[in-house]
């Protein structure tokens, strides 16, 4: 197979860590949901704890997006 | 058409040449400004004149001052007092400093031909080992030989310890890489992101204009014009959030070695 070829599809595979990362803030972003409708008072207390798990799980997927990256731009 | 190269913004270019310096262990150290240096000069310059505007102690605050005092709040009591606590105080100059610098990178890079500096690993990566060294150091000040308690959890058996001490070593040796990988990528992404819709919008209008079935495009270029504003404003909130997120972690590492063995 063309090495260039070989690199795309690999940079596409790459990205498929992005469906972790998907699945975890639709957890994330649900959960805090549903905590919130349940006790609203005690929600605002709880949001900067959940834009740091935001963060910490969109973190896994920059990850595969950075890996992706490597795989297309840098020359070996 | 101009080629697609999303990478091409993120070029280091001398602006300035400077003298080039010979190291030990270091091959060449270069002094130019570069854009980097030029946009984080920038950034240090307006973060000063900004407090010193704002910073003019009405007891009525202004909008100037409202802004300094929510921005000032929000590291104080939201993160250092919130997370460390009232021993957080000594190191709310240095977390506000890496908040504010981070913020404004990002948010200056955000504007059209604007360098984002925090999009260079170099520099994420010394703000990320700064930031963990410095844990290191204050670790071993507090707490003494008292610090390696840090791997070890508390109240459990000592042959789960002898497991769950390598693990604990290695998830607090990863700090810097996931604290530097996380500002440097999302910076990264978003900016390609951005390009590549930006890019479509020329694309299928100049596609479109062959005219006949061709013309959809020019729907799907209306579509990513869309596109580029909404994640022009997704990439405000990332700005801000990453800088606020970066700050918000330091102040975790911090906790963790000034409230040792209490707290958690």
């Amino acid at each position: 197979m063309d090495v260039t070829a070989a690199k795309y599809i690999g940079a596409g595979l790459a990205m498929t860590g992005l469906i972790g990362a998907g699945a975890g803030l639709g957890i994330l972003f649900g959960n805090y949901l549903q905590a919130a409708i349940r006790n609203p008072s005690a929600a605002a207390g709880e949001r900067p704890m959940l834009f740091l798990g935001f963060a910490v799980t969109e973190a896994m997927g920059i990850f595969a997006l950075v890996m992706a990256f490597i795989i297309l731009f840098v020359k070996v | 058409m101009a080629a697609i190269e999303p990478m091409k913004q993120f070029m280091i270019q001398k602006i300035v040449d400077g003298p080039k310096l010979r190291m030990h262990g270091v091959r060449i150290v270069d002094l130019s400004i570069t854009n980097s240096v030029l946009y984080m000069l920038i950034a240090a310059t307006l973060i000063t004149v900004f407090f010193l505007v704002a910073s003019r102690r009405a007891v009525v605050p202004g909008r100037m001052q409202a802004l300094a005092e929510t921005l000032y709040d929000l590291v104080d009591n939201g993160l250092t007092g919130a997370m460390i606590g009232d021993k957080g105080r000594p190191f709310l100059p240095f977390i506000f400093t890496l908040f504010s610098m981070i913020a404004v990178m990002n948010i200056v890079g955000l504007f059209p031909l604007q360098f984002t500096v925090t999009s260079q690993l170099a520099v994420t990566v010394t703000l990320a080992l700064m930031t963990f060294i410095s844990v290191v150091i204050i670790g071993f000040l507090r707490n003494g030989l008292g610090f390696f308690k840090l791997f070890v959890p508390s109240g459990v058996s000592i042959f789960m310890a002898m497991f769950l001490a390598p693990i604990e070593f290695i998830s607090f040796m990863v700090r810097p890489v996931t604290l530097s990988m996380r500002l440097f990528g999302n910076m990264i992404g978003g900016h390609v992101v951005m390009y590549m819709f930006a890019s479509f919008v020329v694309g299928l209008g100049l596609f479109a204009s062959h005219g006949g079935l061709a013309s959809l495009g020019y729907a799907g270029s209306a579509l990513s014009m869309f596109m580029v504003v909404a994640l022009m404003a997704l990439e405000f909130i990332v700005a801000f959030l990453q800088a606020f997120v970066f700050a918000a972690l330091t102040c975790t590492y911090i906790n963790d070695v000034v409230n040792l063995g209490h707290g958690h």
